[in-house]
């Protein structure tokens, strides 16, 4: 057999039926992670249809977009204040128990964002297909599994029938070498791969993330890496399992264990991309050369180098229009902007090295007067973990909120906002317009480049605040 | 979803880059639990002001957008996060047609799913379409071709089965249902 990529021995593993010039492949999806957001439509298709969820041991759901993360209103027996988000979280439990899906429930001490629970239980796996009505679904391909964010009436069809129809994307590698630098972190170097390749540059194709720099990270930050890969407007982001890979997946909840572990990391080893198998598209990165980033524009490729200046453009009617929302100039430096809200959360940022990190910005000192810093961890098991080490007191003798876990201030739609016009450096994923609330202007960045904005009330280089 | 072979109408542009769902949509309407009634919100950022009323600067505000079908949208659209509730907006508003110079890959499925056209044009019919809002067009499914007012045909990509699917009415989830057996030999196969 020809040499072939990563990406395309987890597509032919699952090829149903192959593609042909007049019908799609049929391909096999092996977990589906399902939230309260994206699925009731779905499961209205399948009442509508008499449809059975075909295979409700390959599907899991937990609730995360629109829950509050307000201790009060999860653990202190008031309901939800938002009504709607009330009755779309009633609507996923009912909806579970009907059709036979295992749900973690508010309450549920496992529960969290939907990317960094899959992981903690270890039901994301190398080689396998994860689909989730979520873009950010590309986070799972960390751990070299095929994994992408579905639409509602595709969460339907794998309820329905455990696959989907798809067309095979294309393959760009993204070779990275070089050490990162201090204070440069797995979120900088994906800004810098989007700032590279576009927002809209990775249409159509599947990354792999590989060379020595990505070798050399811990899995935490390789699902930083990937989970960002849609944000260059990538299908899915994978990277090759490894001993790191191997290490972090074992004796978790719904890893193999005994002698089907061994079975498992032999088959999982297989999952690399061949000597001479070739790629559509390739870029070349030199991490040496990153600094901490921070975007200033409207759109996660509108990043510049912490001590560097907005571009001027001449004529840009698209790009004027972007700082306009921002208020901000060109030729201007971000070093030293005020801002009132920082957030450390979200999918791409909010697991227990991301706390940790941060922490050690924020020991000793205090938040800046006038800055709300809203601490959200990634799940309920990383903020168990992080309580357990102390870092929520850290946090909160800073002056930070600590917050049940949750979706938060990624997106606007549980009740944690960023005013109109206010500025917040966020370790989310997303710097559109009004993501974080109308007229919100965020400024995206590194868990430790978010905490010393915190600190100093402004954007700062977080290499100045590093113990 | 409703068969359709031929949209007719006048475009609307709207000419931002890197349209995200986000925009198409916020997500503060995401709590729904239906489909139903989207358009209302459609653009909502852009379209009403802080008091909620409608911006009269806003494109499809104006008296031109009212009954037009095709959306031509700057570079780049739909980029962004995998909320159908985009598409669902879109299509309650009236739209049957989106066009820009590239559609990013989650709302481009999403909105064949629900009959919605997304199609990709190049860089110089896209800098015509936008230079030239309100035109009346010409699409046809059967031909996978645009018709400009001046008669100029030009045709864009589609897949076959997306084609068929959308002359025909076809759901895919019938289409998958149908391929149950190999459904259940590869599971089999699979031990899984």
């Amino acid at each position: 057999m020809s040499p072939r990529t990563l990406f395309e021995k987890v597509w032919s593993a699952h090829e149903v039926v192959p593609q042909t010039a007049d019908t799609p492949a049929v391909l096999y999806i092996d977990l589906h992670l399902t939230h309260e957001v994206t699925t009731p439509q779905a499961y209205t298709v399948l009442r509508s249809r008499g449809l059975k969820v075909r295979r409700p041991d390959r599907t899991f759901a937990t609730m995360d977009h629109s829950t509050p993360t307000e201790t009060a209103q999860v653990f202190g027996g008031i309901p939800i204040k938002d009504a709607s988000a009330a009755r779309q979280v009633a609507q996923l439990e009912s909806n579970c128990a009907e059709f036979g899906i295992e749900l973690l429930n508010l309450q549920d001490p496992r529960r969290g964002i939907v990317h960094i629970v899959g992981p903690e239980l270890g039901l994301t796996q190398p080689g396998s297909t994860i689909v989730c009505g979520d873009s950010h679904t590309s986070t799972h391909g960390a751990f070299g599994a095929l994994a992408f964010g579905i639409g509602t009436t595709e969460v339907g069809h794998v309820l329905a029938t455990q696959c989907l129809l798809q067309r095979k994307p294309k393959t760009h590698a993204i070779n990275v070498h070089g050490q990162l630098g201090r204070g440069v972190t797995a979120k900088d170097l994906v800004l810098a791969i989007i700032r590279q390749v576009g927002v809209s540059g990775g249409t159509g194709s599947v990354f792999e993330f590989r060379g020595p720099t990505i070798a050399q990270l811990s899995m935490e930050e390789r699902m930083t890496i990937c989970n960002m890969a849609i944000e260059a407007g990538a299908k899915a982001g994978m990277i090759a399992p490894d001993e790191t890979t191997f290490a972090y997946l074992k004796g978790r909840a719904r890893a193999p264990s005994g002698a089907a572990w061994d079975a498992a990391v032999a088959h999982w080893r297989t999952f690399c991309t061949d000597e001479g198998a070739v790629f559509d598209q390739q870029t070349d990165i030199d991490a040496s050369q990153l600094v901490p980033m921070i975007t200033y524009g409207t759109h996660p490729g509108m990043s510049v180098d912490i001590d560097a200046k907005i571009p001027v453009t001449q004529g840009d009617a698209v790009f004027d229009k972007a700082l306009s929302y921002m208020g901000l100039s060109p030729g201007q430096t971000l070093k030293g902007q005020p801002v009132q809200v920082v957030f450390l959360g979200s999918c791409t940022n909010a697991r227990l090295s991301d706390l940790r990190a941060a922490a050690a910005v924020i020991k000793g000192r205090r938040v800046a007067a006038g800055v709300q810093f809203l601490v959200v961890p990634g799940s309920q098991s990383v903020k168990a973990q992080a309580e357990a080490e102390g870092l929520d007191q850290i946090f909160l003798a800073a002056g930070a909120e600590w917050r049940e876990s949750g979706c938060s201030m990624c997106l606007g739609m549980n009740g944690d906002l960023v005013a109109r016009g206010a500025y917040c450096v966020s370790t989310s994923n997303r710097n559109f317009e009004g993501r974080q609330g109308v007229g919100a202007r965020t400024l995206l960045a590194s868990p430790i480049t978010a905490a010393a904005a915190a600190v100093a009330g402004c954007v700062s280089d977080p290499r100045d605040f590093l113990p | 979803m409703q068969p359709i072979e031929l949209i007719q109408s006048r475009t609307v542009v709207l000419a931002s880059t890197n349209i995200d769902t986000d925009q198409i949509i916020p997500a503060r309407f995401l709590t729904t639990t239906s489909r139903e009634g989207l358009g209302a919100h459609l653009f909502a950022d852009w379209r009403y002001d802080s008091a909620g009323q409608p911006r009269a600067d806003f494109v499809l505000n104006t008296p031109a957008a009212a009954g037009c079908e095709i959306l031509v949208a700057g570079r780049n659209i739909g980029c962004g996060s995998s909320r159908e509730h985009a598409p669902w907006a879109l299509m309650d508003f009236g739209f049957k047609t989106i066009i820009s110079t590239q559609i990013a890959d989650i709302f481009r499925g999403n909105s064949l799913k629900n009959g919605l056209l997304p199609i990709v044009v190049d860089e110089s019919t896209h800098e015509y379409l936008l230079a030239h809002p309100g035109i009346a067009l010409k699409i046809s499914i059967v031909d996978r071709t645009l018709t400009l007012p001046d008669g100029r045909n030009i045709s864009f990509a589609l897949e076959n089965f997306a084609r068929f699917c959308l002359l025909n009415g076809t759901d895919e989830l019938g289409y998958l249902l149908s391929q149950s057996a190999q459904i259940e030999h590869f599971e089999k196969a699979h031990q899984s």
